[in-house]
């Protein structure tokens, strides 16, 4: 019993130590600017002063669009690439597979500081800098969702394709509309991971976005925040935080278990 | 026939992007190590100079004690927190999928929220540990003003920020050991801490590799966190390797040298996690 309260003890502490962060970021970026240096739990007064400051410096509306934008056609392009390239490589056979699927271990295995220069560089000589092409084309296609899509497509029963076959089903079609209904769970994972990484990726629009009406939130909120723009006002950098936090906290809410879920298994992949 | 085509028709995206993003860049960079070019004008071949510059560059050498710094506090601390908390959770106890989500917020939320947030924290005068410190009648800690503690700090909040995940690794690490090597251990009247020694940690030895693994990666990859939060100071003390591969570029537009740069950080990464894995494998024989 005594041990059991005391696991509990610890256990309470440790989550108040993940959330209080959060919360003290919540409200301090509703409190006046003149007590967030002592703020603990509540401010005399809530006011939305910083918010309404911080939407009149950056236009964080449009960097918001550009993320959604960016997210969503970066998560389409992985599903419907990846999944094409995954099925292949489980259920078809032809010369050269083999050597495919090392070249995608090695492209896993691979740090993206060697690339990271090269890859500027090509955008800058395609003209794709300050465009939603540069931010969105380098990540359409990733070894790890090609390897989640072929582990996937490899549990299918081989009959079933072959029914869709004699039925007079294209491959495409097999793939989008007789095997997707049997492999969700991989695609929402899948799904969650690549929007995650698009929506949170902050380096790459750094280099191939200068022009503001283009920038990415991330890359928005950072800029603000080292910037001279937010004039070392706390409040206006901790409300841009938030604002950048909030979509993925309430998709978070919503999908707690599936978000868990998928970032165990890029971890255990690597 | 159509048939023949259409393996290939279905991977050509992914060789077409293999070719443009992974195949040429690589190649590229190693022919860029050779040369000194700042993208406009043409380039300059000039042998074997990035690597001599590299080698005798103090910044470079700078950035890797950070990164190793970086490292020896960051992995002990990940490796022992996040597998205390797994310990506890994987116990019989309520309310687990609210403390496993609790653990596991920071995770999701973008670095450049945590950076932000966590630069508040560690702020000198006001910050709420400096408030807390004081509080208790302790003096006040330069997180980030003293060279001597500041990449410690940044250390201190990528443990916050990636515990959760870890914590989730090594719950499925834990869930692994049959519950009956326990029962055996505990009638043969083994204690908790020999269970734990001699059942708990073989066991979870490949989630404790793949945790320091992780975490090595992690910490090569360092950028948002100093560039928000330091700039890469006091006196470049949390300049990591990524930052200085990113100024190179971009502040002096030394192309040669920052691709020089990330060919030789790419390569170290790829070396010490081959040495990781051959150690770690002949600790488990």
């Amino acid at each position: 019993m005594k041990k059991k309260i005391l696991i509990y003890t610890l256990l309470i502490l440790a989550s108040l130590t993940f959330l209080y962060p959060f919360y003290w970021m919540v409200v301090a970026s509703l409190a006046p600017e003149s007590e967030i240096g002592n703020l603990t739990f509540l401010p005399s007064d809530f006011s939305f002063n910083s918010y309404t400051q911080m939407f009149s410096k950056i236009p964080i509306g449009k960097a918001f669009f550009n993320s959604i934008i960016t997210a969503t056609i970066t998560t389409a392009g992985v599903i419907t690439f990846c999944s094409m390239v995954g099925y292949a490589l489980a259920k078809m056979e032809f010369r050269g597979r083999q050597a495919i699927f090392y070249i995608i271990i090695f492209t896993m295995t691979l740090p993206f500081q060697i690339t990271l220069i090269p890859n500027y560089i090509t955008m800058v000589k395609l003209g794709l800098v300050d465009t939603y092409a540069a931010l969105i084309i380098p990540f359409m296609l990733n070894a790890f969702a090609i390897l989640m899509f072929r582990q996937a497509f490899m549990t299918i029963p081989q009959a079933l394709i072959d029914a869709a076959r004699i039925d007079g089903c294209s491959e495409i079609r097999i793939i989008f509309q007789v095997l997707f209904p049997n492999i969700i769970p991989t695609i929402v994972t899948v799904g969650i991971l690549s929007f995650m990484n698009s929506w949170n990726e902050v380096l790459w629009p750094l280099i191939v976005i200068r022009d503001e009406s283009l920038m990415t939130m991330p890359q928005m909120v950072t800029l603000f925040s080292v910037g001279g723009r937010s004039e070392s006002q706390l409040g206006v950098k901790l409300a841009a935080a938030v604002v950048l936090a909030l979509p993925i906290m309430i998709a978070y809410g919503f999908f707690q278990k599936y978000f868990i879920q998928s970032m165990a298994s890029s971890g255990i992949k690597e | 026939m159509k048939r023949k085509w259409l393996p290939y028709i279905l991977v050509s995206p992914y060789i077409l992007h293999f070719i443009v993003f992974v195949a040429f860049p690589v190649l590229f960079s190693l022919v860029l190590t050779f040369h000194k070019w700042n993208i406009i004008s043409p380039m300059e071949y000039t042998g074997f100079s990035n690597y001599t510059k590299m080698f005798n560059d103090r910044m470079f050498w700078k950035s890797l004690v950070n990164t190793f710094k970086f490292l020896i506090i960051h992995i002990p601390l990940q490796i022992i927190i996040s597998l205390a908390l797994a310990e506890f959770l994987n116990q019989n106890i309520k309310l687990k999928g609210f403390f496993r989500a609790a653990f596991f917020l920071p995770v999701i939320v973008s670095g450049v929220v945590v950076t932000i947030l966590w630069q508040q924290l560690f702020g000198y005068d006001s910050g709420l540990f400096n408030r807390m410190l004081v509080a208790i009648g302790l003096g006040k800690v330069g997180w980030l003003i003293d060279p001597n503690i500041a990449m410690g700090s940044i250390a201190l909040m990528a443990t916050w920020k990636n515990v959760g995940l870890y914590v989730i690794l090594f719950l499925v690490g834990l869930q692994t050991v049959p519950p009956h090597y326990y029962e055996a251990a505990s009638i043969e009247g083994a204690s908790h801490w020999q269970k734990f020694r001699k059942i708990t940690l073989p066991m979870i030895n490949p989630t404790i590799f793949m945790v320091v693994i992780l975490s090595t990666i992690g910490g090569f990859s360092l950028f948002i966190e100093p560039y928000i939060m330091t700039g890469g100071g006091p006196l470049s003390s949390t300049m990591s390797s990524v930052l200085y591969v990113y100024k190179q570029a971009f502040e002096y537009f030394h192309m040669g040298y920052s691709v020089t740069l990330g060919f030789f950080f790419a390569m170290l990464i790829l070396a010490v996690v081959v040495i990781q894995k051959k150690y770690i494998e002949r600790g488990e024989d």
